[in-house]
């Protein structure tokens, strides 16, 4: 009799335990990370099933506003935010990368079986509308041997407003000054000429039913649809072929640029690294500086640094490229200066 | 005397949560458009009247200009009743008049079925299926008989006006035949017999009799399809091209409100682009009900002329 009271009182204090120092932890933003950010929360919170979390995939702006608005506790963005943004919000963001992402030019011509080489002026001009054929000079020049046809290029462009055209129109703005003046970057700019598809899935599924087209997707998409890619030639004069090895490549070559103070607001897109390939770019998490609960910021810190460090071991399975391991000590420098209550709460996590 | 006073009250709250629940519906138009119009002020500021007839969408430089949505929606939804006024017209009065009896309920429900489709499915069966197929059988002859209209011009590549005007006829018509067939329906019998007893032919007591007799209705029915089809989001931007550009050639790709609207609220950012968005809604929202009241004064108009004609007969 008196046992069971006893097991009893300890079943219930065993429950009533986590209950008590449990922490939800919401955020909201980009889609493209949206795989391996909920495989991470699902696999923490089985080790840690004190912290909840919980991720909603509404796009990057989405992200942003809910992250600055203060409806969620993190945001995750592809974009990074403007300086106004931030100054917006009283500087109060740390942009905290967690994995790469990388953009490439799929593309539809039935009769060529090896990957096309565009170089990167050519691909600015077939995005501008003036390299308007296949078989023109310029693409066969670079394509020696291959039998390029006479065929219309088609341009294929996102229309909704997306990280992924974020990345695309930075690399165009980086080789071509002119796209820079005349177009610029953005998640949705104004595209000179093409045909828009609504998500990766709307412009894969126009660039392969329509022969001579060419569009960008994410990498991880291609892959996965099977869809030819271009290859494209680096600022190192190499030629790369986009692959979770050469993205990775892509953010180490980009930190002699970025510094051991970087706020990490910086574009890895054609990056100065020999393999880089160049249409690759950061994911962010978005992290308050300064937290009300300690609680709180303290498991998002943790649940971070998990990510970083043991998490990233899942990025290639799930089609991600990791972040060069160089980068870790920065990431932990940022995360350090994360406070709650006017302390630090990395010292507490540890 | 009591049970009377107590139905007596009860009426009267019965009487009073009816008109509340009746005014709730007109209020939230009205609040809609209020909030609508609230939202795209600064843009309306900013941008004024020509917002109306600027064709650039530009969301770096902040310029906006919504004459290629506004073009867009209007012709694609007329290409759309264009095609499926007499399609679905056919239908209504195939079933109504010249169908064998155990035909109707089939085809009629199959018509009908139509509208339980999905949006985003006809996008889906747009791109794979209705695309390839305008490409390789519809375009070719086209422009070889029409090519030199100004309507055919520059090169076919799938998505574009024709495609989403193709897609959107495909989702108007079972709305049109289904209101058309029950207009025609309502047409009495005498009216039919009247016409063949004067030796008027099937068809001829059709046109001579029915129609004129239910073409308030008709009209009716076509403005049911046509709201639908100003309105439609999904299917439309997955074959129309998405394209900021106002072309008159059906084979370009062009844009309408309610898709730019989908496609890009989610991802503006700064202020101005949202209430440029938000400027889109208001002048679809504008349009949507302009449409309705032009097709009020139709019908009325109509209406009064056929009760002139019958009392003639």
């Amino acid at each position: 009799m008196k046992t069971t009271r006893t097991i009893a009182l300890a079943a219930l204090l065993c429950a009533a335990a986590p209950a008590a120092a449990q922490v939800q932890l919401n955020g909201a933003g980009a889609t493209f990370p949206n795989i391996i950010y909920s495989n991470w929360m699902l696999t923490y919170n089985k080790a840690h099933p004190d912290v909840q979390l919980n991720y909603q995939s509404i796009g990057s702006g989405g992200g942003i506003r809910q992250f600055s608005d203060g409806t969620v506790d993190f945001g995750a963005t592809d974009a990074p935010m403007t300086d106004s943004a931030i100054t917006a919000i009283g500087g109060n963001a740390l942009h905290i990368p967690t994995v790469l992402g990388a953009v490439v030019a799929a593309y539809t011509l039935p009769d060529v079986s090896q990957p096309v080489r565009i170089t990167a002026d050519v691909l600015a001009d077939i995005f501008f509308g003036k390299v308007t054929k296949w078989n023109d000079a310029r693409l066969a020049s670079t394509n020696p041997g291959v039998t390029l046809p006479n065929q219309d290029i088609i341009v294929v462009h996102r229309s909704d407003g997306s990280g992924t055209s974020f990345v695309w129109t930075d690399y165009l703005s980086k080789v071509s000054p002119e796209w820079a003046q005349k177009v610029g970057k953005g998640p949705s700019v104004n595209w000179p000429v093409g045909l828009g598809g609504r998500g990766n899935e709307g412009v894969a599924a126009t660039v392969r039913q329509t022969p001579g087209a060419i569009g960008y997707v994410e990498l991880g998409y291609a892959l996965i649809n099977k869809m030819p890619f271009a290859v494209l030639r680096n600022q190192a004069g190499n030629w790369i072929t986009a692959s979770l090895e050469s993205v990775t490549a892509a953010a180490a070559g980009g930190m002699k640029e970025m510094g051991p103070n970087t706020d990490f607001r910086v574009s890895i897109t054609n990056s100065p690294g020999a393999q880089a390939y160049p249409a690759a770019s950061f994911t962010w998490l978005l992290v308050h500086k300064t937290y009300s609960d300690t609680a709180k910021a303290r498991a998002l810190v943790q649940f971070i640094w998990w990510a970083e460090t043991e998490g990233q071991a899942k990025t290639h399975e799930l089609g991600y490229a990791p972040l060069p391991q160089e980068l870790r000590p920065w990431i932990q420098a940022r995360l350090k200066t994360v406070s709650a209550g006017g302390r630090a709460v990395w010292k507490t996590a540890e | 005397m009591t049970s009377l006073l107590g139905r007596d009250r009860s009426d009267r709250v019965y009487r009073r949560v009816l008109t509340g629940f009746a005014l709730i519906l007109p209020s939230l138009i009205l609040i809609i458009l209020g909030v609508l119009f609230f939202n795209a002020l600064p843009a309306l500021e900013r941008f004024g009247p020509s917002f109306l007839w600027t064709s650039t969408w530009d969301p770096v430089a902040e310029v906006y200009g919504a004459a290629p949505m506004i073009f867009g929606t209007l012709a694609s939804s007329m290409l759309a009743l264009l095609i499926a006024v007499p399609l679905a017209l056919s239908v209504a009065i195939f079933l109504t008049e010249f169908s064998p009896r155990w035909l109707r309920q089939p085809v009629a429900f199959l018509v009908e079925l139509l509208a339980a489709i999905p949006s985003v499915v006809y996008g889906m069966w747009g791109i794979f299926v209705l695309i390839p197929f305008l490409r390789s059988y519809v375009v070719p002859p086209l422009k070889a008989l029409f090519g030199w209209t100004p309507f055919l011009q520059g090169v076919f590549y799938g998505n574009s006006l024709l495609a989403g005007g193709v897609i959107l006829a495909i989702m108007v018509v079972p709305y049109i035949a289904a209101v058309s067939r029950e207009v025609l329906l309502a047409v009495p019998a005498s009216q039919r017999e009247a016409a063949l007893a004067m030796g008027a032919t099937r068809w001829e007591a059709v046109r001579s009799a029915v129609l004129p007799y239910g073409r308030a209705g008709l009209i009716g029915a076509v403005i049911l399809g046509l709201g639908r089809a100003l309105g439609e989001t999904m299917a439309v931007t997955m074959v129309i091209g998405n394209r900021h550009d106002i072309s008159l050639s059906l084979l370009q790709p062009a844009y309408t409100m309610a898709a730019a609207i989908a496609n890009e609220f989610s991802e503006a950012t700064t202020a101005t682009y949202q209430s440029a968005l938000m400027e889109v809604g208001l002048l679809l929202f504008v349009l949507t009900v302009t449409v309705n009241a032009i097709a009020r004064i139709l019908i009325w108009r109509v209406a009064r002329g056929a009760a002139v004609g019958s009392k003639a007969l």
